[in-house]
Parts: structure tokens; sequence; C-alpha cells
């Protein structure tokens, strides 16, 4: 079934439709084309300039029906979607499900059977749960965007990130960048190790063993324990949130230690090129990831661009996907 | 019991295939009162008469009915999953004559009078020999013995628990030494419970790849090895069951270069699928232990090729839609293989890694010696429990039309090669693929009209 077909075993856009994205959901990084992501970052170069101007409003999404569906809390973004939502002109409703009060049963497939049975044009999912977002798109008829699954992908968040990199230093080719944190919890991580890699950036993680996945070296990254040297030279580094429950002797012993030898600090830094830029998806843990003065340091902190391209990103992928709904080329991704 | 039918019966134009003797030749096999009264490459020619019924097996193979030493039912306690009836009307349909059933239903069966019921509720039935074994432990829960000496007596041909390892090693310890007496395996799940306990996929690229917990390879051997241990120092006799690492067929193999009393089996998924099969998030190939790497499905078939893995068990678990139609971490693991356990092992055949006649061992004496039971032989004087197929046969895995009532096969589609023809339990013909397909050619022919 078309709808099995992995990002894995993908092609890259369908022939004979270039310029056009080619599927109907975006639920991973993993198995896109540099012409999709280059057409989904160029799309959002526009959006930045349209959210700076007072009228951020357009229309092309007008009658459309957008549901952000959340089985996990998460104020940001859960906001950025629907913010990209409402400047496109669409319709959207917000749907936070709280997973523990949910009968085992009564799953996942139920709410997509009912939410499909009103007709929307996008569903945004959230779930904590792997492969929960692919399974949802199976069920439905309407676009699926990923908005973070499990440990699996979270692919705006690395489209954002690339948008926030190109804007700054024009492009992504060829740029060492280190991913520093909780790499075996992170769909930040593992969505940036495939974008930055499809887009001929070189990727290092800088992590303990213990919040490593084993393999992972596989997907064409260099790996380091030591942060000085996982730092040495690159261009940019980006930090992953540490879950504070993991801190507690379950993969590290605790957050005074963690930060000691992982926790990014302006003497850290200076292993990195001296124009380095920081990065970071929020929320940030002050004082356990990241040091205050790093993180506020407004020449080399992308923090906050880093959201405000979020909002102009996921204008993108909802106007390219709800567009491709009527398009005979989309295909499941 | 099944009633014999009043005529003997010749099978002829046979391809006979007993692993036993090492017979792999053409001839006939005569039935008589439910019993194998002659068997060989002459048959058809001395034992003609008027009062016998003659099945001309047009050259198709021939051989013990297959003995599955390990079968999950769901009855008693979830019976819309699978029933003592069900399970075996999926077992005739695969070629199965003789099933060994797990202790893991609810209530667990630990106890005589449970073990009775199973056994009642299977006869009634009476289409295959149903063997149960008790649990090691009450309650699965690896603390207490069970009153192994009893359920023994009362026919429990092994002792397990189950989907579960015996994880505490002084509970195994005694287990293992206590069952010396009444000659039953203790049948493990090896598995280290606190290695593998967040995981659910097999620790690797590809679970890396999902952002799925991965479960190490070495949870494996680890059990194992300390078992085997355990074995040397008590005498027990000790079966690894399904087996999917390289690491510990190899630590098996040793342990019986050295004399222990260690036995193991794998499952069709171990050596047929790798860990690639989960990708997409596929439920049905959830299962414990997670598929492994393409090295150690290497590892499996040589380990079945050499005899280090001594039989190959359908390992069937039937599950529900709502325990599979879940994201992949909530998914329970397992899949059904009792109607897919011969074309699957056949596959072993035709990619020439092993001899039909090694194939058909491990599917039919390999297991029956394990639990002491006296089929899996094409030996006169036995029980005439036999499964025709076509060796050559094409076709493809349908689970729509699987007896069991339960739908969860990783080999969904699958191209197969080898089919039953018909299935003989104590003489009596208890499944035959013709008249299936007639039946249901019949129904489709009413619902469409």
């Amino acid at each position: 079934m078309d709808s099995t077909i992995l990002p894995e075993h993908s092609t890259g856009p369908t022939p004979g439709f270039a310029g056009r994205f080619p599927y109907r959901h975006l639920l991973g990084i993993e198995g896109l084309a540099r012409p999709d992501i280059d057409l989904l970052l160029d799309r959002a170069e526009d959006f930045v300039e349209q959210n700076r101007q007072a009228d951020k409003k357009v229309s092309a999404l007008r009658g459309r029906t957008l549901i952000n569906l959340f089985f996990e809390n998460s104020t940001r973004t859960r906001t950025s979607f629907e913010l990209a939502g409402k400047r496109l002109g669409g319709d959207v409703i917000n749907m936070s499900v709280d997973t523990s009060s949910i009968k085992k049963g009564e799953t996942l497939i139920d709410t997509a059977m009912t939410l499909n049975a009103m007709h929307p044009d996008a569903l945004v999912v959230r779930h904590p749960e792997s492969g929960a977002v692919q399974l949802l798109a199976e069920k439905v008829n309407c676009a699926v965007i990923n908005a973070g699954d499990g440990s699996h992908e979270h692919p705006t968040q690395a489209l954002l990130d690339a948008l926030t990199i190109r804007r700054r230093l024009g492009t992504l080719e060829g740029l060492e960048v280190a991913i520093c944190g909780d790499v075996a919890h992170s769909r930040v991580a593992r969505s940036n190790i495939h974008l930055l890699s499809i887009m001929g950036a070189r990727v290092r993680l800088i992590a303990p063993s213990t919040l490593l996945p084993a393999g992972i070296e596989r997907l064409g990254v260099e790996v380091h324990h030591d942060m000085r040297r996982g730092l040495d030279g690159c261009d940019i580094v980006m930090m992953l949130r540490l879950q504070t429950e993991r801190m507690k002797g379950s993969f590290v012993p605790s957050v005074r230690e963690y930060f000691r030898y992982y926790g990014l600090n302006q003497e850290k830094l200076r292993a990195a090129k001296p124009d380095a830029l920081i990065m970071h998806p929020g929320p940030m843990n002050r004082g356990v990831e990241i040091d205050s003065l790093v993180a506020d340091d407004i020449d080399r902190s992308l923090i906050r661009e880093q959201v405000e391209m979020g909002v102009a990103v996921r204008m993108a992928v909802l106007q390219i996907l709800v567009e491709a709904q009527v398009e005979p080329w989309a295909r499941n991704q | 019991m099944s009633v014999p039918p009043a005529r003997p019966t010749l099978y002829k134009n046979a391809r006979l295939l007993d692993p036993a003797s090492g017979l792999d030749t053409s001839g006939g096999l005569i039935v008589r009162d439910g019993r194998i009264a002659a068997i060989g490459p002459h048959v058809f020619v001395d034992a003609i008469q008027d009062d016998v019924e003659v099945i001309d097996c047009g050259g198709r193979c021939l051989a013990p009915g297959l003995v599955d030493m390990r079968v999950q039912v769901r009855e008693p306690g979830d019976e819309h999953m699978e029933t003592l009836a069900s399970v075996q009307a999926a077992a005739v349909a695969g070629g199965v004559t003789t099933i060994a059933t797990l202790p893991n239903t609810n209530p667990i069966i630990d106890d005589v009078s449970l073990l009775e019921f199973v056994e009642r509720r299977a006869l009634e039935v009476g289409l295959v020999n149903v063997h149960p074994y008790a649990a090691a432990t009450k309650g699965l829960q690896g603390h207490e013995m069970t009153e192994m000496g009893l359920l023994a007596e009362s026919g429990a041909v092994g002792f397990t628990d189950g989907e579960r390892a015996i994880a505490d090693a002084l509970v195994m310890r005694r287990v293992l030494a206590y069952s010396v007496q009444f000659d039953r395996p203790i049948i493990q799940h090896p598995e280290d419970p606190t290695l593998a306990r967040e995981g659910c996929a097999n620790e690797g690229e590809t679970a890396t790849r999902l952002g799925l917990a991965g479960i190490p390879a070495c949870a494996e051997v680890m059990m194992i090895e300390r078992d085997l241990r355990l074995v040397a120092l008590t005498g027990g006799r000790y079966h690894a069951a399904h087996v999917s690492t390289a690491a510990a067929i190899d630590a098996i193999r040793q342990a019986k270069a050295r004399g222990l009393p260690v036995s193991c089996d794998t499952a069709p998924p171990y050596f047929a699928l790798n860990e690639q099969a989960i990708v997409g998030y596929r439920t049905f190939a959830r299962l414990s232990p997670p598929l492994r790497s393409e090295d150690d499905r290497r590892a499996v078939v040589a380990g079945l090729a050499d005899g280090t893995i001594d039989v190959i068990a359908s390992d069937h678990a039937p599950l529900d839609q709502d325990s599979k139609r879940v994201p992949f971490a909530q998914a329970l693991p397992g899949a059904v293989g009792l109607e897919t356990l011969l074309a699957i092992s056949l596959e072993l055949v035709h990619t020439e890694a092993m001899s039909l006649l090694d194939v058909i061992a491990r599917l039919t004496n390999g297991p029956a010696r394990i639990l002491g039971l006296p089929y899996g032989t094409l030996a006169v004087g036995g029980e005439a429990d036999l499964v025709m197929f076509d060796l050559n046969r094409a076709g493809r895995v349908d689970p729509s039309r699987f007896s069991s009532k339960s739908r969860n096969s990783p080999f969904d589609g699958r191209p197969i090669q080898g089919r039953i023809w018909r299935t003989v339990h104590a003489g009596r013909l208890v499944f035959d693929a013709e008249a299936e397909h007639t039946e249901r050619s019949a129904r489709e022919a009413t619902a469409g009209a």
C-alpha cells in the first residue's frame, strides 16, 4: 500500500512536476530531497517579510480548516502553528488531548476517524509515541503535519533551524554543526541530522554515552563525548533540551555534573569558531544545558530568531501541503 | 478422541519423508485403525486389498504431522483472540497435529485443575494432540515453584513462565534442580528483563532512526549464559525458546559440545525476517524477542542447518486489533504462526540452506524428542499423524483465509512456495485444502449472489 511507503524509500520529487512538493504529508525530514527542502525554505522566506509588516494576514487558506491536535503539552509549537494558520486566513481549532485520560482502546485511530469526518484540510499532530503521527496519517484524507512524535522526528523545527542559518550565513553547505545534549530522546536531533546532511552540512554529536542512541554514527555523524573537542572549529552549536527527570541518576547523575561536562558556557564555546552561532529549540533550562550569558549574547545567539522563523516555516508548510491536496502528483510520504 | 475410519487407507505415490529413520523415498503408506501399518517404496504393490481406500498423493510429500512446541492459546480468558477449538483448526490448516500450549492464559495454568481444564476442552475438539505446559512459578510471578510433580503426573509436558523470563537466579536454580526427578524440560524465555525493560525493538540503527527504545542483542545471551551455569550445577533439562541472536546460538552450540542437557528452538520470523520488517512502525512485526539484525538472522539459519537449533516452533501468539492498531511501542508483541509455519520453513529448502529432510526434522521428531512424545515419526505402529504437501506450489500468505481467530501475521502478502494438501490425525482426515477451497468458493458465490 502506498500509505506504508516510508520516507526512507521515497525517491524525491515525482518526475515531471519539478518545483512542486511531491508529498501529501510532512511526517519527517528523512527521505526528503534537497529540492523539497529548498522549496519549503524559499516559500518561508517570503513569509518572513510579510510577518514583519503591520498587516500580516493573507487569504491563501481562506475557508480551509486546520486542526492542531496535541497529545502532549506544548505552548510554543502549538501557538506557532496557530498563528501560522491564522495569518494564512485559515480557521484554526486547537485540540489538546490528555493521553493519560484516554482509556487504552479508545485510541488514536478513533480520534483520527472522528476528526476526519469533520473534513479538515490539515491536521497538525504532536504525540508522545514515535510513529503515532504516521499511524494517524494512514487513516485520514487530509494533509498531516508532524509537530513532533516521540523520539522520532520534528520536521518543522529542523526546517526553521535551517531557515535561520540560511538567512544568517547564506547557505548550509559545508558548515560544521555541533548538536549537543540528549540525542537519545530527541526528535529535534534526528530531524536536524537528516536535514543538515541532506543540505551538505557536517554534523557532530556531543553527549555522554547514556544519551546517545545505538548506531547513531550510521546516520553519517561524528560522535564526541568531550565537549571542547566536539566544538573545535564548528560554525554552529545547537543545544538540545535535557528533561530534568532524566538527570536524577537514570541517564546522568545530577544537574551539576551534567552542566560541568555538557553545559554550554563562554569558556567551552571558545573551542568553536570565534563567530560561531548558538541555537536552542526551547524552552531553555538555563544553568542546566546553557549558561544565560551565552544564551542572551545578541551577537551569537539565534534563539529569538528561531522562534520568528518558526511561524514563517509553518506558514510555508501549511500552504504548500494544503495546496497539494488537490494536485494529482501528491504522494503519501 | 477421533474415531478411526473402519477401512484401512493406502496413501500411494507419495514422497515419503521420515527424518527419524532418514527415509526420503517414493512409495506408499498404509493406515489401519488410526495407526501406521506399513510404509515403504513397495507398499503399493503388495498391500492392495479390496477393502482398502486408496488415495493417490500425486507425488506430493508425505511427512509426519508437525509438532509445534510453542503455541499460545487465549482460552481461558481472551477467547475472542483464540480458543482451544480455533487454535486446532489453525493447526491442522498448517499441517500441525501436535501442539504444546503455553500457560500464559487468564487464569494462568499453574494448578492441576486448570491444566485438566485445558486438556478436557482440547479433547472435546480432538483435531490435534494438545499437550499443555504448566507454569514454572505460581502466577508466572517468578517467585514460588508450582506443584511440578503433580502437574507432570497430570500431563504437563514441561514448565515455563511463557513470555516472561525466570529471572531470579535462585528460583531458576531450584526449578531446574527440582525438575530433574520428573524429567520435564524447563522452557526459558531467554531475555534479561531489566535490560529489555524500556525497549520495543532491536537496539541499533533501525530503532534509532525510528526513535524507538532498543533492546540490545546481548540481553538474550546474558540470560542463556547464566542459565547454562545453573544447568551445569543442577543437571536440569533446559530449553531456550525462540533464540534470535548469533551470540546465543554460539553459547548453546558450545554447551551442547560440553554435553549439557540443553536444546533450543527458533520461530520462522527469526530466520525469514530481520529488523527492517518494523520500518513504517509495522506493529505486526513487533515480536518478543524483537526481530534482529541481518547478521543475527543469518546466524539463526546457520544454527538450524548445523543442528544447534533443534526445533522450529511457530511461537503462535494471536492478538486482536486493539493490541496492534496502536503506536508501535504500545503494541503487544507477538504474531500468529501456525498457518505459515511450514510454508516459511520451506524457504530454507528453496534457498538451499537446508535439506528438506532436515527442515522436517526440526518440525517433527526434533520437538517430539524434547517433549518426550511418541509423535513426529512415520514408524510402523505409531499414531497416523500425517501432513501431505506440495513442495513447489506457489502462493501468497493471505491472513483473511486463516482459521485462527487472529490475523496478526508479519508475513501478510508474502509470496510462498509450498502448500499443505491434507492433514491426517490418528488416521482421520482433519484438513483438506481442496475441500476448503470448494467450500470457500461456494460461500463466496452465495455472498456475491
